[in-house]
């Protein structure tokens, strides 16, 4: 009816709750005792587990009407038997000390803390956010319903004192007190340990998805690369690129922010590198300093880069190539670096059509430069250079 | 090279100690090193590093920059301490340098990747033992980037807050992979010209306050 006790009582009892509810109301015309009697045991009866609902919001619409109703017994009392006497005064402090007692009893309701954080198992940080306002007002109920018990005692002395005098009232405000302190201590430890739990759940449930974010990752990737690995224990080659590409891939996931290689200078020349590591079956160790935008000029020196790297891999047999790129103010370059095999730069019109047209002739048609250098038996190093517009470097350089 | 060791490190080999948590690493590199270094000892712990280190005082540690309870900065710390003359290479399975920033600043004398070849290690430590630097391409680029000229930066020590010209261009070549000797020979100066020029980047790399590094290293949690 107002809380569900009856209806608790009589499912717990096993009969039916108009009888208990009657039983409630006839209490009632004796000094309100009923009130007394249901707020006794809407405060000491166990709260059923509820699933979903918004539990927060019920205390105060719990409470008002059992206060509301409380009043209304008392007015009637004393309009029936013409003045509010001793006896109806004591009920009355008596029903404030339970429902301070109530209010406190109500708070430490461990279900309801684990719903609330329950239902936001989404946002961890709003769950924070709850936790903490939330134990902020805990304390404001708690201390408010302290209050209420302390005033309900100290009344409760103050009426029933034979003598009334003052000494009375003071032993009965350090009693009061002394109660209170003895309900925060006995309550405080479990309280403080549910908060713990809770916050230890929480933290849980981080590190869960973490960990499984992880899992997913090793098993999508590297526990299928080591089973290729082993499938292709024979072949040199294969078991290299496949180390490389999964080391490329670990480490990307590690260490670097994702940055789309169609948008940026840096992005860009890591994937064509990324890509020639991949088909070539060699190491490219790359070193970009800065970044910009990309246009399709910078696409042309990415593609240039591209082709010297491949060169690289096929013609100078080594398994090490060194890409360096810099972006500078007003102008960007890009050196390709090997100390393999080497060639005669003189016979390159004739031997290596592909590095006239797709190296040199490239940079030309879009404004920048290539150089090579070559000595049979000491390496090669292609340098490209390509001058850009000085204001699209400065304000693209600042990620 | 072996003519340059009996030179310039002395009649013996250098004394080497390999700090790393993974076993099979230490033994690798136990294997590359032998005949060009006499490695004096290893340990898998920060705390057993230390106390390693601390008895057998080695001329050149090799660390690793990942492991548990602090890492190689912690076995660094502990050691700079109490036995200042050991040097230090950090050595690293990570590309980001920003890893290896907080070993450098906290006295490491270089710095290579785990996949450097063998006679790469051998000199990187000979290098170290003789009290110059080493840097990997990687490293050399950080550098660059960090140390770059850009025109919002202010720059409180014109000595410690800016590269000169010529170190500039010894990081760029190094950042393109050539190998000491192949600088001095693109620069037309000596290599020992060369170590010189890594050797004062390294100091401003230590000692620099500008502000890249140090929002490098507090991203990180470094310094």
């Amino acid at each position: 009816m107002v809380a569900g006790v009856a209806s608790g009582i009589a499912h717990h009892l096993g009969v039916s709750v108009v009888r208990v509810r009657l039983m409630f109301v006839l209490l009632m015309g004796l000094s309100g005792l009923g009130v007394l009697l249901y707020a006794a045991f809407w405060a000491v009866l166990p709260q059923e587990p509820r699933t979903g609902g918004v539990p927060g919001k019920r205390d105060l619409s719990q409470l008002l009407p059992f206060i509301l109703v409380g009043v209304g017994v008392l007015l009637t009392q004393g309009l029936l038997f013409g003045s509010v006497g001793v006896a109806a005064t004591g009920g009355w402090l008596v029903a404030l000390v339970a429902v301070g007692a109530g209010v406190i009893w109500h708070q430490s309701d461990p279900e309801r803390r684990r719903q609330w954080s329950e239902n936001l198992p989404q946002v961890p940080w709003l769950g924070a956010v709850v936790d903490e306002s939330d134990r902020r007002a805990f304390l404001l109920r708690f201390i408010g319903g302290g209050v209420l018990v302390a005033v309900g005692a100290i009344g409760l002395v103050a009426v029933y004192a034979p003598s009334g005098s003052i000494s009375e009232v003071i032993n009965g405000v350090i009693f009061a007190l002394v109660g209170l302190v003895g309900v925060a201590v006995v309550a405080g430890p479990a309280l403080w340990r549910t908060f713990n739990q809770l916050r230890a759940e929480r933290e849980g449930r981080i590190r869960e998805q973490e960990r499984a974010e992880v899992a997913a990752m090793v098993h999508d990737q590297v526990l299928h690369t080591l089973a290729l690995i082993q499938r292709n224990a024979g072949d040199v080659k294969v078991v290299q690129r496949l180390a490389r590409g999964q080391e490329r891939s670990l480490r990307n996931w590690l260490y670097k922010p994702t940055a789309s290689p169609t948008e940026r200078f840096a992005a860009a020349l890591e994937q064509a590198a990324a890509e020639v590591e991949d088909t070539y079956a060699i190491n490219v160790e790359t070193v970009v300093v800065g970044d910009r935008e990309t246009d399709e000029r910078v696409g042309a020196l990415v593609a240039a880069a591209r082709e010297a790297l491949v060169n690289a891999a096929r013609h100078a047999k080594v398994q090490t190539v060194s890409l360096y790129a810099e972006v500078e103010p007003d102008e960007l370059s890009v050196f390709v670096r090997d100390r393999g095999a080497g060639f005669d730069p003189s016979t390159v019109e004739e031997t290596r059509h592909g590095v006239r047209g797709s190296i040199i002739g490239r940079m030309t048609r879009h404004g920048g430069r290539a150089e090579i250098r070559s000595e049979p038996g000491a390496g090669t190093e292609v340098r490209l250079f390509l001058p850009i517009a000085r204001e699209s470097a400065n304000t693209s350089k600042d990620r | 090279m072996t003519d340059e060791q009996t030179t310039t490190g002395g009649a013996e080999a250098l004394r080497v100690f390999v700090v790393d948590d993974h076993a099979m690493f230490r033994a690798g590199v136990r294997a590359e090193l032998a005949g060009r270094v006499d490695v004096i000892g290893e340990a898998s712990t920060v705390a057993e590093a230390i106390n390693r280190i601390g008895a057998l005082e080695p001329d050149v540690v090799l660390l690793d920059v990942h492991m548990p309870d602090g890492g190689g900065r912690a076995v660094l710390e502990a050691i700079r301490r109490t036995h200042p003359q050991v040097r230090f290479l950090a050595l690293s399975v990570s590309d980001a340098a920003e890893d290896v920033i907080g070993l450098i600043r906290a006295g490491a004398r270089g710095y290579v990747t785990k996949t450097i070849s063998s006679e790469e290690l051998a000199a990187a430590i000979r290098r170290v033992a003789d009290g110059d630097a080493v840097f990997s391409p990687r490293l050399a680029g950080f550098v660059l980037d960090a140390f770059a000229s850009r025109s919002d930066t202010t720059v409180a020590d014109p000595e410690l807050d800016q590269l000169t010209n010529r170190e500039r261009e010894v990081l760029r070549l190094l950042a393109r992979g050539y190998a000491y000797k192949e600088i001095a020979k693109e620069l037309f100066i000596s290599i020992k010209t060369v170590e010189t020029h890594v050797s004062n980047v390294l100091r401003k790399l230590q000692m620099s306050n500008r502000y890249e590094l140090s929002r490098w290293a507090a991203d990180r949690r470094l310094v």
